[in-house]
């Protein structure tokens, strides 16, 4: 079969100061009529970049300096701008990876959906607003009539993601670009898209580009995948072949990512770090958004709190900081009841107490040194002078793995993992019994967080420091934790011990959002799908069963 | 020394120019009495004579050499227009970080106070101060930089802001740092850019304001040497098609072209972007 789309020998340079340094290195691409192709790997990878050059594109400071990309027997590198524009967005769609960013908050949700095939002239306003109803339909987004009348800001992030899809389908191109569609949402909002996304494209036999670095995610769609690093092919293969045989082993790093298991601390005392007793807070007046939280985290030990976003596991982790006071509550630290405000908690009780945040860009101050970041806890807590913290900044550097010219470097000329591993060392120097860890591998690449996951827990049998671990992903949570509290708008729904909690029978919430991980199973989306639909039919037949 | 060296020979050619052009200006102040023909205030010739070997740029208005007064004047303005920049600064950016670290009461506070400060027309409120303390040097640096800093404050409370609410303030606060820490190690080196930027236009806003305050008989008192004042007392000439109050004010152009080329690079170094 004649492929619809073929990239041939793709070069793509970025702009680094004077120099065009290549940031993809000749890369082939084809994409048959109703295939779906999954683009695998790291950021930094050059997955968007192909993605985008699929449509003769590239953002501002790249260039694509060599090869050809034909679409339907029709090169796209180097034709007038006109032609490509006319196959841009009709013929071949793209789907970002923020819906919330992509929008344009001043119009509703329809006249977004039509300016494409209005544009495109491909039918006119009322046509094109009749046809999007039909597709809000298809994707079962709620109130199809009319949804398209909302603005963006009114509708959640799954519906707007899946609104997203329904616009890229708008004008019935011939090949969709998803990149990253699920990765800004949660698991359970993930489903859905991930649902529609598989719907439309069967429907409609559409081809498709999935961009994303979650192997299992791809693993639903994908016919065949393509792992890119570095800017360049690592491995190309049928979809199940690839991952029920991986042939590099890059590929097998990534298949086996959080397959790692913690091991038992059996040394570890038993006392009690910290304890939360029936703490309510809330942002504004009335509204709270903790309700009678209970929660004990013990020495040695990691306590992840679950839930999706919004459900108040960052406000607890403001609570126990200090940074926002409880309406109701204590919060007993070592025995002792710690003072609601930060300014009321002494230097002691601040040491013993340490955070890790999700974005270790903004968490690192980019005009200190390292020396200094790392330093200042040193010099603070425990006024030691500079020969002393010398000592000891290079003792951390090497606990978190990292080499020790790092020293005199500045945040901004580290990697994003290197970032991170110096936000561990800062919490270490307080020499803390608890960290909290809000969100911390979320922005990180797959393996590099599991890196990081692996350095807390070494971290933790040697200092028997207890984590409270902030997370909305479960899987990690299974690698790491020791007892797992799960979350929802604000209330404790579930908690317990990890193997009881992750063990049927559980609370339907925890049910919900433990089935909704995706495994590396190419069949798990359908037959999850199928499970829910038939119980959602036995429901209707039997309400009082249910 | 061989450091700052070594930064300007990697320095592009813009600012290696303004570099020089502050320097010649600065050197000619140092040097005044040295190089100047003739002294500040000496009546020397007929009124706005033509440039001539006699007179490098002519004489002004009294008849005074124009050459020796541009001289007097660089040693004059330079001094007091960075004095009252740097004082401005200093008032402007402190509170300007206080409103915005401590925030809630703090902030309305000082912010109000502002406010109303900035309500006042500006000239008409230094004249009113002016003349009640008096025309002396040091009240002129006071009061100006005063009225200066509430500018200062509006932006680095802005900047500071925007700096506030990052992760590494708020880590710094959970260690339990004290104010003073928060604004001179976190938020402080991280608001640089924007407030060299201003400080180099600022600056240049300074000699006009001295200028206004001059004219008005209010600011630096004939017969010292300014170059705004110059300006001003030989406008007149212009209507006789006599060019010499464009030598003062192209000494002002020259050294506002000269800080803002350094300003440009600086705030190109601070921003951390390579070319």
């Amino acid at each position: 079969m004649k492929p619809l789309l073929e990239m041939k020998d793709i070069v793509i340079e970025g702009c680094t100061g004077e120099s065009w340094d290549p940031i993809i290195k000749g890369l082939n691409l084809t994409l048959t009529k109703g295939e779906v192709l999954g683009l695998i790997g790291e950021s930094g990878a050059g997955k968007s970049t192909l993605g985008l050059a699929s449509m003769a594109y590239t953002r501002q400071g790249c260039r694509i300096a060599s090869g050809s990309i034909v679409f339907d027997g029709q090169e796209l590198f180097g034709a007038p701008e006109p032609e490509v524009r006319a196959i841009r967005g009709a013929r071949i769609a793209y789907v970002a990876q923020s819906a919330a960013a992509s929008f344009n908050p001043a119009h509703r949700l329809i006249r977004q959906y039509t300016e494409g095939p209005v544009q495109h002239g491909l039918m006119s306003t009322a046509e094109a607003e009749k046809k999007a109803v039909a597709t809000y339909e298809q994707l079962l987004l709620p109130d199809p009539e009319n949804i398209g009348y909302r603005f963006p800001h009114q509708v959640s992030g799954g519906q707007l993601q899946r609104a997203m899809v329904a616009m890229a389908m708008s004008c019935q191109p011939d090949i969709i670009i998803f990149d990253e569609p699920t990765t800004a949402l949660d698991v359970t909002t993930q489903i859905e898209v991930l649902a529609a996304i598989k719907e439309i494209t069967r429907r409609f036999n559409t081809a498709a580009i999935y961009i994303t670095h979650d192997l299992a995610v791809v693993a639903q769609l994908a016919d065949r995948i393509m792992v890119l690093r570095y800017g360049e092919l690592v491995e190309e293969n049928n979809a199940r072949e690839m991952l029920e045989n991986p042939r590099e082993t890059y590929t097998r790093d990534l298949l086996a990512v959080r397959s790692f298991q913690k091991r038992k601390n059996l040394k570890a005392p038993d006392d009690v770090v910290l304890k939360i007793e029936s703490v309510t807070a809330g942002y504004t007046g009335d509204d709270n958004v903790l309700e009678s939280i209970d929660l004990e985290i013990r020495r040695g030990r990691t306590v992840a709190l679950v839930g999706e976003s919004g459900s108040g596991k960052s406000t607890l982790a403001r609570v126990i900081t200090g940074l926002l006071p409880p309406n109701q509550g204590r919060v007993i630290f070592k025995g002792k009841q710690l003072p609601a405000a930060l300014k009321a908690r002494k230097r002691k009780d601040l040491q013993r107490l340490q955070m890790i945040y999700q974005m270790p860009d903004t968490a690192l101050n980019p005009r200190q040194k390292i020396r200094k970041i790392i330093g200042r806890p040193l010099k603070f807590y425990f006024n030691q002078n500079r020969k002393q913290q010398q000592r000891r900044i290079l003792e951390l550097l090497e606990q978190v793995e990292l080499p020790a010219e790092y020293i005199d470097r500045y945040p901004t000329e580290l990697s994003g993992g290197e970032k991170q591993r110096i936000c561990i060392a800062r919490a270490l120097a307080a020499e803390p019994d608890l960290i909290i860890c809000d969100e911390v591998t979320s922005a990180l690449d797959q393996l590099v967080a599991e890196g990081i996951l692996k350095l807390l827990l070494s971290l933790q049998r040697k200092l028997l420091v207890s984590y409270l671990f902030i997370t909305h992903d479960l899987a990690t949570v299974k690698a790491i934790s020791d007892e797992i509290v799960v979350m929802l708008q604000g209330r404790i729904v579930e908690k317990g011990p990890k193997q009881k909690v992750l063990k049927p029978p559980h609370h339907a919430y925890t049910d919900r959002l433990l089935s909704s991980v995706p495994e590396m199973d190419p069949d798990w989306l359908d037959t999850l799908l199928q499970e829910r639909a038939g119980r959602a039919r036995g429901a209707d037949i039997h309400p009082s069963v249910a | 020394m061989t450091a700052a060296f070594k930064l300007l020979r990697s320095a592009p050619f813009s600012a290696r120019l303004g570099t020089g052009m502050v320097l010649i200006t600065l050197l000619a102040a140092l040097l005044t009495p040295v190089i100047a023909p003739y002294g500040e205030t000496e009546v020397v010739g007929d009124v706005w004579l033509e440039a001539g070997r006699q007179h490098l740029v002519g004489t002004d208005n009294l008849g005074r050499d124009m050459f020796s007064r541009l001289l007097y004047g660089a040693r004059n303005t330079i001094a007091i227009a960075f004095a009252i920049t740097a004082l401005s600064f200093v008032v402007g950016v402190m509170w300007g970080f206080l409103a915005a670290v401590v925030g809630g009461w703090m902030d309305q506070l000082l912010s109000r106070c502002v406010d109303i400060l900035m309500a006042f027309p500006t000239l008409i409120f230094a004249l009113m101060v002016l003349s009640v303390v008096g025309t002396s040097i040091p009240a002129l640096v006071v009061v100006i930089a005063l009225l200066d800093s509430t500018r200062v404050f509006r932006l680095s409370r802005a900047v500071a802001m925007d700096i506030e609410v990052l992760e590494f303030v708020e880590a710094a606060r959970l260690r339990g740092e004290g104010l003073w820490w928060l604004m001179r190690h976190e938020v402080l080196p991280n608001a640089m850019p924007p407030l060299v930027a201003e400080f180099g236009l600022r600056f240049c806003f300074v000699f006009l304001f001295i200028a206004a305050l001059s004219f008005l008989g209010l600011g630096i008192q004939p017969p010292m040497a300014d170059w705004g004042s110059m300006v001003r007392e030989n406008a007149g000439a212009i209507t006789f098609g006599i060019y010499t109050p464009l030598w003062p004010a192209a000494a002002i152009a020259f050294l506002t072209v000269g800080v803002n080329l350094i300003v440009d690079w600086f705030l190109h170094l601070a921003s951390g972007l390579e070319d």
